[in-house]
């Protein structure tokens, strides 16, 4: 065995970096198929449906999307890790309850703003806390959450909704890049997107979301801050939430108790969509981003053939079932095939 | 004692297992009597475990006969095996937490009356019985959660017993054990193989096999090599057989030169699991902390490296304080933990090669904050090569690999930290006779280098060959620090299993 | 090794002192309280005739999804499609009537029911054979259950004076003061109680949930129970639809919507651990009452309706808080046993 004394290495082995070449590892991952899946939605789409590859229509599809992209680039990290965040949904209602009760008492938009953007970090931290000091499973806590958040929310506005917005935010919120028809939000969530694809996938704070979804065990021996991580991550979900919320209010110019009801389950089918899996460990952002938009164009593009929602709801389903059992079959199909080392894996 | 003439209980003849293109067995040979403990030997990878798991049903043969009592057998399920009378205890007894031992015991097979109704008052009735006849006081009633290995281990085989099994199969059964709980189990065992039954002994521990078994089959590459009887063998004879070459350096220690001490504990106490443990660790020196198991070695070990907290005491690298509970830290001071649990605890065992190799010098890889995975590669490539590690590629998954290259990974990411301090803690459990001495090889190298070692190890002749000191544990205190000169099995023994004034 | 010692079987005293302990029994005792309290602040709430029977009858349709849902959490998944069967079914009922209306009133049930567990097979066959997260399986079946639900019922909305007399009775009657269908809820319960405590296959549904892997290895048929157990849930789901329809008459396009989480909710609260493997029905149905029972007691208690959902949501945190701090001090009561030995 070569000592480890040894200036250089035995130059006789060198390892093969990837097991697969290059364009089998990047087409034939589970992103690769959702963007494919969505690059021909959108093309049927604009062949097929009248008016839709318009920038107005566009722009439209963008606006409504918005929330989703915004809370599921906190979700994804957050399901990596193994946890889950159903809360999302109530804290959208509740940061627009607070942007609306700040706007109804004649606060400053900014104020608002930061106000909302510190009751979402609030609440993801009680939902951190609750998971990582306390040790109860992130499911039973959201779940619980979920409800919390949303009754505060319905408690302080009760049936009424704030309707009047300062025109400038409304206005700023609604805008366009030039003819376009891109939304000026989108520049934010490009910016945000960069932000969260640069920590997951190019720190080391992002590679150890990675480990502690793997093996919270072996992460915490390999120096990771499992709990810190968790907690951190919890709260970046609040805050996006807060960040859909604010969007919500001035977007929408209402801020009702009951917004956003059901967006959880959305994100989170969006994300799986993305190829993240619910067990931890594995995904990636353009996958998600690519879930969300597909989400959207399926949503739009029927909607402008007159389809219903309710048939959109089915498609979704049906879509978010048939990419969970496809990653199934190609997983069974993959440990067939003969592994490189011992195929019985336990020792002796 | 062999039933000479009589028909083998179970005869497995020319058996082999192919998985894709892997062969995992090729033409085993395997014959248990009723009355006799017999024992299977071979290294990592020799095809031990898929033998067990074909006789157990869990994976169907592709070719020889398998047969019972003189008859073909051949089954498809667990449940088959089972009926015919074939039970398996695993190295890691699986019972659910949740459930009671007596459900655990007769789980699958409840006794039913009308209606398919369990009747629980037999049940209960049985399995206090059992445990009565097992010598142990385990409360049929009490949830199986919480009980040590030991305990767990033993109802596996009341379980084992409640189904009559003709043939009783134990997976290296002692690893986890303490020594008088290895000699309950022996005690056990002795008995039933008296009651007529067959059993079956895997095991890497030669002075086990040598006290318990009457007959030792040798396994190597998926292949039967040799059966004989205990008192017709020798240990060298034995692994010569299962090396297929002779092994003469299993211990190479090569002298180092001892400097300063590099790590300082003082009275690091926490309540319930370790007391006042104080101890240093000098430079080119290797310490083994021995003792039995249960006696909060590897406590000891997380508590110093941070991965769990301690209430008093304090650490000590190079002079710098370490704060308690924070294995960043440590790690960034030059502390390294190769933990027990390599599966669990060392690797990510879903993760890459290079991921695991990379693991723990992540921060020192970043250029402005950021990593990519060429940057991993690299410093991947290097230390895989460093330690020859056996893998198609540095994608591979770590889980696809031996337990041997396994061990190397972890090795290998500890390592690239560059440690001043080593601490390793069951350094050769569950890897084969090759790859131990290379492992011991490298220890002693690093000694030689500078590093601080410390090295746990249940594994008398290891810790005996290869300390310039020993620390010996005994229920969460050390009972004796014992320069290489006066450590001796008694020494050692007697120390790990008697108080500190008594060793006194 | 434990030091308890092996004597006979635990004597009544033991047996009682357990049975007092057990969570079941805390449900109980706060939806005790809560009846006691707010019916001292009017006595209307429990003692009038209508508000006996409600107490009774309106959890009784939650209590039979949370039936259902408890099987499948304790087998260590979950059912989130659950609210759209219920709608699914409580739609179909709507419509047989209008379309039969001399059909009989016990093969409603049993459609009802059948078209559950049908429903409840696409989940279990997904989630058993094609080994991927309930979660996600059950995420989209609700979508798409829901979906189609909408998508059938278009704009329309069945009304109360579409179904036959007979079955809308059975929604309020009572049999001794005791409301029909909610005998019906208990009598369902009983029997699933004593499955899950007394039979094989109900001992396996705690095994599967406790250590999947230990199961597979003991050979228990594994994806059978899984199975099983979704169409349990969605049976239950069948039952509720029709129940549902019974009792309110009316029927639009989002009815169940949410159930899911109030079943899951009382599961539990009922002390069903998410993970799987512990916790009984009983519990889950108690569960169901204390939820509902304070819905419909803040409104009297003078607490605007409006926060009844931030009150659920303390309750099922409380419930897992207090859960996981019995469970750490059990744990380490066990592990000072065995060390003391």
């Amino acid at each position: 065995m070569t000592t480890l004394t040894s200036g250089s290495p035995d130059t006789e082995r060198s390892y093969a970096e990837y097991g697969r070449p290059a364009w089998r590892r990047i087409l034939f991952s589970r992103e690769m198929a959702i963007i494919a899946l969505l690059v021909v939605v959108v093309i049927a789409a604009s062949l097929r449906v009248p008016k839709f590859a318009t920038p107005v229509t566009l722009g439209y599809l963008l606006f409504d999307i918005t929330p989703l992209l915004f809370i599921a680039l906190a979700m994804a990290p957050v399901m990596i890790t193994g946890d889950i965040d159903l809360s999302v949904g109530s804290m959208v209602g509740l940061t627009s309850v607070v942007v609306g009760l700040c706007s109804a008492s004649a606060l400053p938009i900014p104020v608002a703003i930061v106000l909302a953007l510190v009751v979402g970090a609030i609440g993801g931290a009680a939902n951190g806390l609750l998971v990582t000091r306390v040790g109860l499973p992130a499911l039973a806590v959201t779940i619980g959450t979920l409800a919390l958040y949303r009754g505060i929310a319905v408690g302080l506005l009760g049936t009424t909704a704030v309707t009047q917005f300062d025109k400038w935010w409304t206005t700023l919120v609604k805008a366009r890049i030039g003819s376009t028809g891109i939304p000026v939000v989108v520049i934010l969530f490009v910016v945000l997107l960069a932000a969260f694809v640069l920590m997951l996938h190019f720190t080391p704070f992002g590679r150890g979301i990675f480990a502690i979804g793997l093996s919270k065990d072996a992460a915490s021996f390999s120096g990771v801050h499992v709990n810190r991580t968790r907690l951190v991550l919890f709260i970046l979900s609040g805050l996006m939430s807060a960040l859909a919320g604010i969007y919500y209010a001035l977007y929408y110019n209402s801020a009702r108790g009951d917004n956003a009801t059901g967006l959880e389950l959305q994100v989170i089918a969006a994300v799986v969509l993305g190829g993240v899996s619910v067990w931890g460990g594995r995904g990636a952002l353009h996958g998600v981003v690519a879930g969300v938009l597909l989400i959207g164009v399926l949503s739009k593009a029927l909607q402008l053939v007159n389809v219903t929602s309710d048939v959109v709801s089915i498609i979704t389903g049906a879509l978010l079932v048939l990419s969970v059992i496809a990653g199934s079959v190609v997983s069974w199909a993959q440990s067939r095939r003969v592994r490189p080392a011992a195929a019985p894996a336990k020792t002796s | 004692m062999d039933a000479n003439g009589a028909v083998p209980v179970l005869e497995l003849k020319g058996v082999s297992k192919s998985f894709g293109a892997v062969v995992a067995l090729r033409n085993a040979d395997l014959t248990l009597h009723a009355g006799s403990i017999h024992a299977v030997v071979g290294e990592n990878g020799a095809g031990k475990s898929t033998l067990v798991k074909i006789m157990a049903g869990l994976y169907q043969r592709d070719t020889g006969t398998f047969e019972m009592d003189g008859k073909p057998v051949h089954f498809r399920t667990t449940a088959e095996a089972k009926a015919a009378g074939i039970a398996v205890i695993y190295q890691e007894p699986t019972l659910f937490p949740d459930l009671s031992v007596t459900e655990n015991v007769f789980m699958g097979r409840q006794p039913v009356g009308r209606f398919g109704r369990i009747d629980k008052g037999l049940m209960r009735t049985e399995v206090a019985g059992l445990m009565d006849r097992l010598g142990v006081r385990i409360d049929p009633d009490r949830p199986a959660d919480g009980l040590s290995i030991a305990d767990q281990q033993i109802i596996e085989i009341a379980k084992a017993i409640s189904l009559d099994a003709r043939v009783l199969i134990m997976d290296e059964p002692t690893a986890a054990l303490s020594g008088v709980e290895v000699e309950r189990l022996f005690a056990v065992a002795r008995s039933l193989r008296d009651e007529g039954r067959a059993l079956m002994f895997i095991s890497h521990r030669f002075d086990e096999v040598f006290a318990l078994c009457d007959t030792v089959t040798v396994m190597r590459d998926g292949a039967y090599i040799s059966t004989a009887a205990i008192a017709d063998t020798s240990v060298p004879e034995i692994v010569r057989l299962m090396v297929g070459r002779d092994v003469n350096e299993l211990f190479p220690k090569i002298e180092a030169e001892i400097g300063r001490p590099l790590l300082e504990v003082s009275g690091l106490s926490m309540p319930g699991v370790f007391r006042e443990i104080s101890f240093s660790v000098r430079s080119g020196e290797i310490v083994a902390l021995a003792g039995l198991v249960g006696a909060g070695r590897s406590e000891v070990a997380r508590a110093v490296f941070g991965v769990d907290p301690y209430e008093q005491g304090s650490v000590v690298l190079d002079g710098t304080p370490l704060p308690p509970h924070n294995p960043a830290a440590a790690m960034k001071a030059g502390l390294a933990l190769v933990p027990e649990d390599r599966r669990k605890q060392g690797l990510v065992i879903d993760a890459s090669v290079a991921t695991n190799i990379t693991d723990a010098i992540r921060p020192t890889l970043t250029r402005f904050g950021l990593i990519t995975a060429r940057a991993e590669n690299v410093e991947a490539q290097v230390w895989a090569r460093k330690l020859e590690v056996k893998t198609a590629s540095l994608d591979a998954v770590a889980g696809t690999l031996s337990g041997g290259n396994q061990q190397k990974v972890v090795l290998a990411k500890w390592l690239a930290a560059n440690p001043r301090v080593l601490i390793i803690d069951e350094p050769t459990r569950g890897i084969d006779v090759g790859t131990k001495s290379e492992v011991h090889r490298m220890m002693s190298e690093l000694a030689g280098m500078g590093l601080a070692i410390l090295m746990i190890s249940s594994e008398l002749p290891e810790v005996l060959g290869m300390a310039d000191r020993v620390l010996v544990m005994h229920e969460g205190r050390i009972t004796a620090d014992l320069p290489r000169s006066e450590a001796t099995p008694e020494t050692v023994m007697f120390a790990a299993t008697h108080t500190s004034e008594e060793v006194a | 090794m434990t030091t308890v010692p092996v004597t006979s079987t635990p004597g009544i005293g033991a047996r009682l002192a357990g049975l007092a302990r057990s969570r079941e029994t805390g449900i109980f005792l706060a939806l005790a309280l809560v009846i006691v309290a707010t019916t001292l602040k009017n006595p209307d709430f429990l003692f009038s005739a209508d508000g006996w029977r409600n107490l009774l009858l309106n959890p009784s349709i939650v209590a039979v999804v949370a039936i259902g849902q408890a099987v499948v959490i304790i087998s260590r998944n979950v059912d989130l499609s659950v609210g759209s069967i219920v709608g699914l079914t409580a739609y179909l009922v709507g419509s047989l009537f209008l379309a039969f209306p001399q059909i009989p009133v016990p093969l409603v049930f049993v459609i009802g029911v059948v078209f559950g567990g049908l429903l409840g097979a696409v989940n279990g066959a997904l989630v058993a054979f094609g080994r991927v997260p309930a979660m996600v399986i059950t995420l989209g079946t609700l979508y798409a259950f829901r979906g189609i639900n909408v998508w059938w019922t278009g704009s329309k909305r069945i009304n109360a004076s579409d179904m036959p007399d007979g079955f809308l009775d059975l929604g309020t009657q009572q049999f001794l003061t005791i409301p029909v269908l909610t005998i019906l809820a208990v009598v369902i319960l009983v029997v699933v109680a004593w499955y899950m405590a007394n039979t094989r296959g109900g001992r396996e549904f705690y095994a599967i949930g406790s250590d999947p892997d230990a199961a597979e290895l003991y050979g228990l048929a594994k994806t059978r129970r899984v199975l099983m157990a979704f169409v349990a849930s969605g049976a239950a789901s069948g039952l509720a639809g029709v129940l549902y329809t019974a009792r309110y008459g009316t029927v639009n396009s989002q009815v169940g919507d949410g159930f899911e989480l109030q079943a899951i909710g009382a599961a539990v609260i009922g002390g069903v651990a998410i993970v799987g493997g512990s916790g009984t029905v009983l519990g889950a149905v108690f569960g169901a009452y204390l939820l509902l029972t304070i819905n419909s007691a803040l409104p009297v208690l003078g607490i605007p309706d409006f926060w009844q959902r931030a009150v659920v949501g303390v309750l099922i945190l409380g419930a897992i808080v207090l859960d996981r701090v019995l469970a750490q001090r059990q744990s380490r009561r066990l592990h000072e046993e065995r060390s003391a030995a």
